[in-house]
C-alpha cells in the first residue's frame, strides 16, 4: 500500500470518527438538558447516570413549577418570557431602523469616509462590553432608567448595530444597481428607492438580520444583570434563571426545564433562517 | 424630472458633491446612535478613570474635576491584578486556539458533500446560537460532583476513585507519565467550554472558504502524486491562512473581553478570575466606579497593544505569503 493510499484510508476513517464525535459533542448537551427537564429531582439523585429515563418517572411538573407565577407557587418564568420578548423585539425594530439607511448608503453612495466607516463601526467590538457598562450603568441609575426594559433595549442597539450594518451592507450590494437606476430615471427620490425598491427586494435578508439581532438580544446576560438585577418584575429569562440559581434552592431539573424554555425559541428561529444567516455572516470570507 | 442632477454631466463635481451630501444624510442617523450609545460612554469611562468616583457621589459630581491617578495606582498595586491578567491571557489564547483548531477539523470533515450534510452543518452551530445561560447550566449540571453524568460515568467506567469538581478545583494534582503535575482544572474546563461554544464560528468561516478553493489545483497535485497531508499542507492551508488570521484576531478580541461565560460557570473563582469579571466585581460589590473604569481601560489598552504587536509582525507576514 502506497503512502497516498494509506493516508486516504486513514483519513477516511478519521473523518467518520470526527463527524460522529462532533455530533455527539454538539447534540448531547442539549439532549441531556431536555432529558433532565422531564425527570423529577428524586429520580435524578437515585440514578444520575441514566441516559434514557424510564417512562414512568417522566413528569411535566418541572415545567409547571418554572412557568407558573410566583403567586401560584411557581418561579414566574412566563412573565420573564414576556419581558425577554419585549426587549428583543424592541431591539430588533430599533436596530434595523438605525442601520438600514446607513448600510444602504455605505453599499451604494460614494461619500466622504464611505470606505472606512463600516470598519469604524466594527471597531466598537474592540472595546469590552464592561467598558461600556460602567458609564451606562452610571447614566441609567441617574436618569432613572435603572430597571427599565426600554433602557436595556437601547443598550442592546449599541451591541447589534455594527454587525447588522455589516450584514445588511453585504445583502444590499447584491441588489442589481440597474433596478435602482431605472427607478431613479422614473423620478424616484433616494428615500423612495430605498423604501419601494431595495427593501422589498432585500426582505428575506432583512428578516435574517433581524433574527440574528433577536438572538443576540434574547441571549444577552451582562447588561440585563447590571440594569435589572434589583427589579425582579423586569427580569429577562436569562437573568431570572441565574437569579433563581443564586437565591433560592430551585431543583436542578426545574432549572433545566427553564433552560429548555429559554433555548427553544432561539433554536426554532435559527433553523427557520439558517441558510440566510450563514450566508450573511460569512459572505466575503470566501474572498480571502 | 425631480432630480436636480440632470444637465450636470459635463462637470463631475456637482453630482459627486450631491451624492456625498446624500450619503452623509443617510448615514447620519446610524452614526448618531453609535456616537451616543458607544463613543460617548467610552470617552466618559476615560474621564471617570481619572476621578475619585463612587456611585453615591455621582449624583452631584462635576463631569470634569478632582483629577487623580489613584485609580490606576490602585489597579496595578492591588493584589491579584497581575495574576488575573495572566489568567485572562491563558483563557484567551486557549479559547482562541482551541475553537479555531476544532473549527478547522470540523470544516475539513464536512468539506465534501454527502447526504444530510446540510442538517449536520446546522447542528454544528447549536452551541454558538444557544443562550449562554442555558448551556452553562447544562455544563455545570453535567460536571457536578454529586448529580453530574460525567462524574457518575467516570467512576463507573474509568475507575475514578472520587468525583472530580471540575469547576471549583483550582489545583488538581495529576500523574501524567509518572510526573506529578498540578493542573489548573477549573481554568482548563472553562477553556474547554470556550472551545466547544465558539468552534462553530470558526467552522462556518473556514467551511465557506474551503468551498471556494478551486478543485483544479488539488486534482493537479493528486495527479503529481501528492498525498492527502501534503495537499493539505501545501495547497489548502496557504489558502486558509488569511481566514485563520482574521478568525484569530476576532476570537482573541471577543474572548479577551468575555464576561458571561466565566461568570456563569465559576463566578470567577478557583483560578478563573479574568479581568472582565474583576471589573464587574468592582462595580457592583464596592460601587467603586472610578476603579472599575480604570480597570476596564487598562484592559482595553492591553488588548490594543497586543493587537498592535500582532499587526506589526504577523499580519505583514501573511500578506507577504499571499503576494
Amino acid at each position: 500500500m502506497s503512502r497516498a493510499q494509506f493516508e486516504d484510508r486513514l483519513f477516511g476513517i478519521l473523518r467518520l470518527v470526527v463527524i460522529i464525535a462532533l455530533v455527539v459533542a454538539t447534540v448531547f448537551p442539549f439532549y441531556y438538558m431536555v432529558m433532565l427537564s422531564f425527570r423529577s429531582t428524586g429520580a435524578l439523585l437515585l440514578d444520575p447516570g441514566a441516559l434514557v429515563p424510564s417512562l414512568k418517572e417522566l413528569t411535566l411538573g418541572t415545567y409547571r413549577n418554572i412557568l407558573e407565577p410566583t403567586s401560584a407557587g411557581g418561579q414566574g418564568l412566563l412573565g420573564m418570557l414576556r419581558n425577554s420578548a419585549l426587549v428583543s423585539l424592541g431591539t430588533v425594530a430599533l436596530t434595523l431602523a438605525a442601520s438600514v439607511p446607513g448600510a444602504w448608503a455605505i453599499s451604494r453612495l460614494k461619500f466622504f469616509g464611505s470606505r472606512q466607516i463600516s470598519a469604524v463601526f466594527l471597531a466598537v467590538y474592540l472595546f469590552p462590553a464592561t467598558l461600556l457598562a460602567v458609564p451606562l450603568f452610571v447614566v441609567f441609575s441617574r436618569m432613572g432608567f435603572q430597571g427599565s426594559l426600554t433602557g436595556l433595549a437601547i443598550v442592546y442597539i449599541a451591541q447589534t448595530v455594527p454587525v447588522s450594518i455589516y450584514m445588511l451592507k453585504n445583502y444590499f450590494s447584491t441588489v442589481p444597481v440597474s433596478i435602482e437606476e431605472a427607478a431613479a430615471l422614473d423620478g424616484c427620490s433616494r428615500p423612495a428607492i430605498l423604501r419601494r425598491v431595495v427593501l422589498p427586494l432585500a426582505a428575506p435578508s432583512l428578516m435574517a438580520t433581524g433574527l440574528y439581532v433577536f438572538m443576540i438580544a434574547w441571549n444577552e446576560f451582562l447588561f440585563a444583570l447590571l440594569f435589572l438585577a434589583s427589579t425582579p418584575g423586569k427580569w429577562t429569562v436569562s437573568l431570572g434563571l441565574k437569579q433563581m440559581d443564586n437565591a433560592i434552592q430551585v431543583p436542578t431539573t426545574v432549572l433545566m426545564a427553564g433552560s429548555v424554555v429559554l433555548t427553544v425559541p432561539v433554536i426554532v428561529l435559527f433553523y427557520a433562517a439558517e441558510r440566510f444567516l450563514t450566508e450573511g455572516l460569512t459572505s466575503g470570507a470566501d474572498k480571502g | 424630472m425631480s432630480t436636480p442632477t440632470g444637465g450636470t454631466r459635463r462637470r463631475k463635481s456637482p453630482l459627486a458633491a450631491q451624492q456625498n451630501r446624500a450619503g452623509l444624510a443617510f448615514v447620519s442617523p446610524t452614526l448618531l446612535v453609535v456616537l451616543v450609545i458607544v463613543v460617548i460612554p467610552i470617552l466618559w469611562t476615560f474621564l471617570l478613570s481619572f476621578q475619585r468616583a463612587r456611585l453615591i457621589d455621582l449624583q452631584n459630581m462635576n463631569l470634569f474635576g478632582d483629577w487623580t491617578t489613584d485609580n490606576f495606582v490602585q489597579v496595578f498595586t492591588q493584589p491579584g491584578f497581575w495574576s488575573s491578567l495572566w489568567t485572562t491571557l491563558v483563557y484567551t489564547v486557549g479559547g482562541t486556539v482551541g475553537s479555531i483548531a476544532l473549527g478547522l477539523v470540523a470544516a475539513l470533515a464536512l468539506r465534501r458533500p454527502f447526504r444530510g450534510r446540510g442538517l449536520l452543518r446546522g447542528t454544528m452551530l447549536l452551541p454558538y446560537v444557544a443562550p449562554v445561560v442555558a448551556v452553562t447550566y447544562v455544563w455545570e449540571t453535567a460536571l457536578s460532583p454529586q448529580t453530574g453524568i460525567v462524574n457518575t460515568w467516570g467512576r463507573h467506567w474509568l475507575g475514578w476513585h472520587k468525583p472530580i469538581a471540575f469547576l471549583s478545583t483550582s489545583d488538581y494534582p495529576a500523574d501524567i507519565l509518572g510526573l506529578r503535575v498540578h493542573l489548573p482544572l477549573a481554568l482548563l474546563t472553562v477553556v474547554a467550554f470556550e472551545t466547544w461554544r465558539y468552534f462553530p464560528f470558526a467552522f462556518l468561516f473556514l467551511l465557506a472558504r474551503l468551498q471556494a478553493v478551486p478543485g483544479g489545483i488539488e486534482e493537479a497535485a493528486m495527479v503529481d502524486g501528492a498525498t492527502l497531508t501534503q495537499r493539505f499542507r501545501h495547497i489548502l492551508l496557504p489558502q486558509l491562512m488569511p481566514v485563520i488570521a482574521l478568525l484569530s484576531v476576532l476570537r482573541f478580541i471577543m474572548t479577551f473581553n468575555k464576561f458571561d461565560d466565566v461568570y456563569l460557570l465559576t463566578g470567577g473563582d478557583s483560578g478563573t478570575d479574568v479581568v472582565s469579571v474583576r471589573v464587574y466585581d468592582f462595580l457592583t460589590a464596592s460601587y467603586d466606579v472610578g476603579s472599575a473604569a480604570a480597570q476596564a481601560l487598562v484592559l482595553a489598552v492591553i488588548l490594543m497593544a497586543l493587537l498592535g504587536v500582532y499587526f506589526a509582525f504577523f499580519a505583514k507576514r501573511v500578506q507577504e505569503e499571499q503576494a
